[in-house]
């Protein structure tokens, strides 16, 4: 192999800039900026619930992570069938998913979009084209292939997409699942978040390259890689992708690089315990952060300033609090429901 | 279609048929799907009647075939999957028991996939350990999955477009010990898996015998020479292991006092025991005129030399020695 490095886009020193808008669709941009921030902000209130023993379970937050869902969601439809892992907030977010009911479901309240049996790491909204998540790293990524195998059956143009991270790529289905989804021309996305770290564990302690895209090309599968705190880059990648995938090229794959603020679970930042995890390194991640490129960029442009920002924000912290509020009340599941879903509701 | 003589494997290649034939959403996906060495004569030419987009033939990945069925059916598909032998099959657990078995109760009930996964045990023949496995059990112990073994050759049929109709993740478990197996079979119906119950197929009043898919077959001959010695066994299959429902069998049992099951798995923590312990918490102590017995494989890998095979799969001989010790 020569090349192992993903040069810039893994170096935290680099890509601070704002982005390059011009040329884009101004409108398009300031809706992204606006799920971005409404990402973040209930990622915060997750973060503080957890912290505070509001919440009860674990949270894997991807605050820094946005722009790759955001940017993957603005080619998506409703009908296609996204799948996500532990990490997924943002994921089904982006899909249109409402506040309300992700928060009621991290905090095990009935009208959550699990009805409560699933807390943050089994989060369904099929509705909106999220068919779920679950923390089994990788275990879903079959099955997105599937989805989009049901898809071309079914006549119809509506593709799977599977989100991985980078420690994902280190479980054998995976190789599987891109050789069969190859094999079968399935219009399924691979969407490699890479963060460069699994739990703990930075890349270069757990595989010899920390470029996720070499197992497409080791599958004969069409790939990009892209900065994925450039929510302009990851949309024209995606946009690019999913038009292959709906006239029926057989499957894609985008590796966005990215990185995330918060440890590997829950609120803290894992500078103490994670291995080659530094306060530095995190701060200088944290000059790339999406949100504010995107906002500086937009600013650099002339499309957009402090004070319409300030209104954007309020906006979406007035919601994101009532949604937060809502949830609190609401009452949790109930006890019949441990033995009531064990078959399915329209079970023969 | 109907009333002409069958044998388990043309019973199954009429269930496939007909589910190919009748819902859009069945397709199948495995490994050997276009060859007979892998399956018999249970899917004789199927991909070139129905084509091979929905007969799909797999690259060697047990993991990513099982998940993606069982994705195709969270997408509204009806997909079965098959896996030629059932050791295999352990490369796929995650998929069946991670996800399809928890995806309902995972999501509230909102969602689940109706994914029906074949297992074949395929043993004998000097294959050895890695090749001949029986392993109904492990899945009759997770919530959210169904376990359907057939052991009759309308059963093959019945319980296979049965499984696939039932809207959960089932494992259909067949052995191909039992494809010689013959019988005419009645038109098709369409069954409620959820209503299956043990099926008593030879009544007695002496002593009942539970069984299930091979171990039936066994169990039926063994029969036959208790009833030449003067033992009037009640043969009782399974058919359906999880949720295991032993209302038929407790009531056998309240009538003969004496159980024996035979299994063709191992014993600790396997089906044998937990059809004893089913029946034994629902009868009253002074029900029971021996202790229960059961017969399964000794705890030991499968050997692969003739002479040590045919001294560890259990045999009718066995059982009638078995149940003769239960009238002592």
């Amino acid at each position: 192999m020569t090349n192992r490095s993903l040069g810039s886009l893994s170096d935290s020193t680099q890509l601070h800039d704002p982005l390059e808008v011009i040329g884009q669709d101004r409108e398009a941009l300031i809706q992204q900026l606006g799920m971005m921030l409404r990402i973040r902000q209930s990622e915060r209130f997750l973060a503080n619930g957890r912290r505070d023993g509001v919440i009860g379970g674990p949270v894997h937050l991807g605050i820094g992570q946005e722009a790759v869902a955001t940017g993957v969601a603005s080619a998506l439809r409703k009908t296609d069938r996204v799948f996500g892992g532990h990490r997924s907030h943002a994921h089904v977010l982006s899909m249109g998913g409402s506040v309300y009911r992700l928060f009621a479901e991290v905090l095990a309240r009935e009208t959550g979009m699990s009805r409560g049996m699933g807390g943050s790491m089994h989060l369904w909204d099929q509705p909106n084209g999220f068919y779920g998540a679950v923390p089994i790293v990788a275990g879903t990524v079959p099955l997105a292939v599937g989805a989009g195998l049901a898809s071309t059956l079914q006549g119809t143009h509506d593709i799977g997409v599977a989100y991985l991270g980078d420690g994902a790529m280190e479980e054998g289905v995976v190789h599987e699942s891109l050789n069969l989804a190859r094999m079968l021309k399935v219009p399924v996305l691979f969407v490699v978040e890479n963060n460069l770290f699994a739990s703990h564990m930075h890349n270069s302690l757990r595989q010899p390259s920390e470029i996720m895209s070499r197992f497409a090309l080791a599958n004969d599968i069409e790939h990009f890689v892209v900065d994925g705190n450039d929510v302009v880059k990851v949309s024209q990648a995606a946009a690019v992708m999913v038009r292959r995938l709906r006239s029926g090229h057989g499957p894609g794959f985008i590796e966005a690089v990215t990185f995330r603020w918060f440890g590997h679970v829950d609120w803290r930042e894992d500078i103490d315990v994670g291995v080659h995890r530094s306060a530095d390194e995190v701060s200088e991640w944290r000059k790339r952060d999406p949100v504010s490129r995107l906002y500086r960029g937009l600013c650099k442009a002339g499309w957009f300033d402090e004070g319409r920002m300030n209104q954007l924000e309020e906006k979406i912290s007035s919601e994101v609090k009532q949604a937060w509020e809502s949830a609190l009340g609401d009452g949790p599941p109930s006890i019949e429901a441990i033995t009531g879903y064990v078959y399915g509701a329209h079970a023969k | 279609m109907s009333d002409v003589r069958h044998n388990y494997g043309t019973a199954m290649l009429e269930g496939f048929e007909y589910l190919l034939t009748n819902y859009p959403e069945v397709f199948i996906i495995g490994q050997g799907l276009w060859s007979p060495w892998y399956v018999g004569n249970s899917m004789t030419d199927l991909d070139k009647k129905f084509g091979a987009h929905r007969v799909i033939d797999t690259p060697i990945s047990e993991a990513a075939s099982t998940g993606a069925a069982v994705g195709a059916a969270l997408a509204g598909m009806k997909p079965i999957v098959v896996h030629p032998r059932m050791d295999f099959m352990l490369y796929a657990m995650d998929a069946i028991v991670n996800q399809a078995a928890k995806w309902s109760s995972m999501v509230g009930g909102q969602a689940a996939p109706g994914v029906t996964i074949r297992g074949i045990i395929n043993r004998g023949g000097e294959q050895g350990a890695q090749h001949s496995q029986a392993l109904h059990a492990w899945f009759a112990h997770v919530p959210g999955l169904r376990v359907v073994m057939p052991a009759t050759v309308a059963d093959a049929r019945d319980l296979l477009i049965a499984s696939v109709l039932s809207g959960d993740p089932v494992l259909y478990i067949d052995d191909r010990w039992l494809y010689s197996q013959e019988d005419d079979l009645p038109p098709i119906e369409e069954f409620a898996l959820s209503e299956i119950e043990p099926q008593i197929l030879r009544t007695g009043g002496d002593v009942t015998i539970v069984a299930s898919s091979y171990s039936t077959k066994l169990a039926l001959e063994a029969a036959d020479s208790l009833q030449v010695q003067g033992i009037e066994a009640e043969v009782i299959d399974l058919r359906v292991l999880n949720p295991f429902q032993p209302r038929n069998i407790v009531k056998s049992v309240n009538r003969t006092g004496r159980l024996l099951v035979v299994d063709g798995g191992w014993a600790p923590c396997g089906m044998a025991g937990e059809v004893i312990a089913s029946v034994t918490e629902r009868i009253e102590p002074c029900v029971l005129k021996r202790s229960p017995v059961r017969v399964s494989l000794p705890f030991a890998s499968a050997p692969t030399s003739k002479l040590l095979e045919q001294a560890y799969y259990p045999t009718a001989e066995l059982i009638v020695q078995k149940a003769k010790g239960l009238l002592k």
